[in-house]
């Protein structure tokens, strides 16, 4: 009976540290931006698409991604999937550089 | 009544001729009669455009606009080399008329695709497809669609992406499915009812494929091991071999940031160079036996590795991050004789019939290079945007192209 205050301030304070992780995926500088960007269109795109609906690689549209957690879709772009041709990309991006990726993908803002 | 006899018959005499002095005029106004042997096409593949390009004077002569999505495109030529069949990522076909430089029709015949192929008599376009999976067979006139043909991989029928067609001599294509391992051979003499032979278990992953030049073989790359698989059609019933198994030799395969195209012409004399996978190198083989004679070492991962159509060196070029440069090998001597460094994402090459010049695109500084292959000097920069694949239309005359 008395835990229902309670269980509301957990779910508040659970969204609130969803939301800061969210946030925490920082925009780079403008030119580094743009550069990631023309890589994620250009050098992606050669396997998933130009517009990234996909080919040899698979669709990164916000559908396809929908319901798939950022870690593990950070952690792809890094290490790369084994035993299929997906590489790792973390010789060029940094971890930030990958989320800030993820985040826009998934919000179908990677324009 | 005689001279109004007169006005009459010369007044139907005027109708009946203004049409054909328009015609005159017209054809007075227009471009001068010419062929199409040295044209080309030129993919812009970020504005979904063409450019139509002449190679016997290194120059462009118009833009065909309106051809959707050209992240990867490809292009066959119709045999009298005046019609450009475009395959387009988003699964269509356009056809372009080269000399008036218009888009005559387009189709979109899947959501996915990555390229096709025109029969040996030029009647029959097949278009390969990721999404849905599969063959389409089209004609080649109207684009009409002739027969779909379902790509499908385990018990379960499970749709998969077909990638590497080629025609094969006596309007047959040959392909491979990259989700079920197998390599098909696709006859379209009847092109509404094809027959289909198929081989299973040919390797892991074939990730493109190409014919050779006399359209005898068909090889696949596998992505999924060191190796590649040929078919010898001529002995199609002893089926689909490995050959150059292991040539990774157990090293720690590099990572490849484009996957490489087998596509074009790597059969150099009595040698093909066909690109590793995972390893800086050219593997060459004794075109006969397809045992591997050598390795040539190169600075990255290959991408397309074309020989010369004399056959003398061969070109390649890279993956990210190593894209902008390009680098000849000496055939004879299988030694790097030159590298260049073109300009940025330099992504296809393309020589001009008999090879006195390569032409090359770099995406990143938007311009085509024409590099005098005698002197490797460049004799010509022309503006495009974003180029990609480079066709010229003397590939209408050769197999598996």
């Amino acid at each position: 009976m008395d835990s229902g205050p309670v269980r509301r301030r957990l779910w508040l304070l659970a969204w609130l540290a969803a939301s800061l992780c969210q946030q925490a995926a920082a925009a780079p500088a403008e030119a580094r931006a743009a550069a990631l960007l023309q890589l994620l269109h250009k050098d992606c795109g050669a396997c998933h698409g130009l517009s990234l609906k996909g080919g040899l690689g698979s669709p990164l549209t916000p559908q396809a991604l929908a319901g798939k957690p950022a870690d593990s879709l950070v952690a792809t772009i890094l290490n790369g999937r084994p035993g299929t041709p997906m590489p790792p990309w973390r010789p060029f991006l940094s971890e930030e550089e990958a989320q800030w990726l993820v985040q826009l993908l998934q919000q179908g803002s990677a324009r | 009544m005689a001279g109004s006899t007169l006005a009459t018959g010369q007044r139907t005499l005027a109708r009946l001729l203004a049409p054909l002095l328009c015609l005159a005029l017209a054809g007075c106004a227009s471009t001068p009669l010419r062929g199409t042997g040295d044209l080309g096409v030129v993919i812009e593949r970020a504005s979904g455009s063409v450019q139509i390009v002449d190679n016997s004077h290194a120059q462009s002569l118009a833009r065909v606009q309106g051809l959707g999505d050209l992240s990867h495109a490809s292009v066959v030529f119709s045999p009298d080399a005046r019609y450009a069949y475009v395959f387009g990522r988003d699964g269509a076909i356009s056809k372009v008329d080269l000399l008036t430089a218009r888009l005559v029709q387009r189709v979109e015949q899947a959501s996915n695709s990555i390229g096709g192929a025109i029969s040996s008599d030029g009647r029959v376009i097949a278009a390969q497809n990721y999404s849905p999976g599969g063959v389409k067979l089209f004609d080649a006139d109207s684009l009409a669609l002739l027969a779909s043909v379902p790509a499908t991989t385990g018990a379960n029928g499970q749709p998969s992406r077909v990638v590497g067609l080629a025609d094969l001599p006596g309007k047959r294509f040959a392909y491979a499915l990259f989700d079920a391992d197998e390599i098909d051979v696709l006859d379209a003499s009847t092109p509404t009812a094809p027959k289909i032979q198929r081989f299973a278990h040919i390797g892991k992953q074939p990730y493109d494929g190409l014919a050779s030049g006399d359209g005898r073989y068909f090889i696949a790359g596998l992505y999924g091991e060191d190796g590649l698989a040929l078919l010898d059609s001529w002995h199609a019933d002893a089926g689909v071999r490995r050959i150059l198994a292991g040539y990774g030799r157990g090293r720690q395969a590099l990572p490849v940031y484009k996957m490489p195209h087998l596509r074009g012409w790597s059969i150099a004399g009595d040698y093909a160079f066909l690109p590793a996978i995972g390893q800086h190198e050219v593997l060459v083989a004794d075109n006969r036996s397809w045992a591997q004679v050598a390795t040539v070492q190169v600075l990255g991962q290959p991408v397309f590795v074309m020989a010369e159509p004399g056959g003398r060196r061969v070109w390649v070029n890279f993956a990210f991050p190593d894209n902008d440069k390009v680098q000849v090998i000496d055939v004879p001597t299988r030694q790097v004789i030159k590298t260049l460094q073109p300009g940025r994402a330099i992504l296809h090459m393309e020589f001009t019939a008999r090879g006195d010049a390569v032409w090359l695109s770099s995406r990143d500084d938007n311009k085509l290079l024409v590099i005098d292959t005698a002197s490797f000097e460049v004799r010509r920069t022309l503006p495009a945007l974003e180029p990609s694949g480079i066709f010229f239309s003397s590939r209408a005359s050769r197999m598996g192209m």
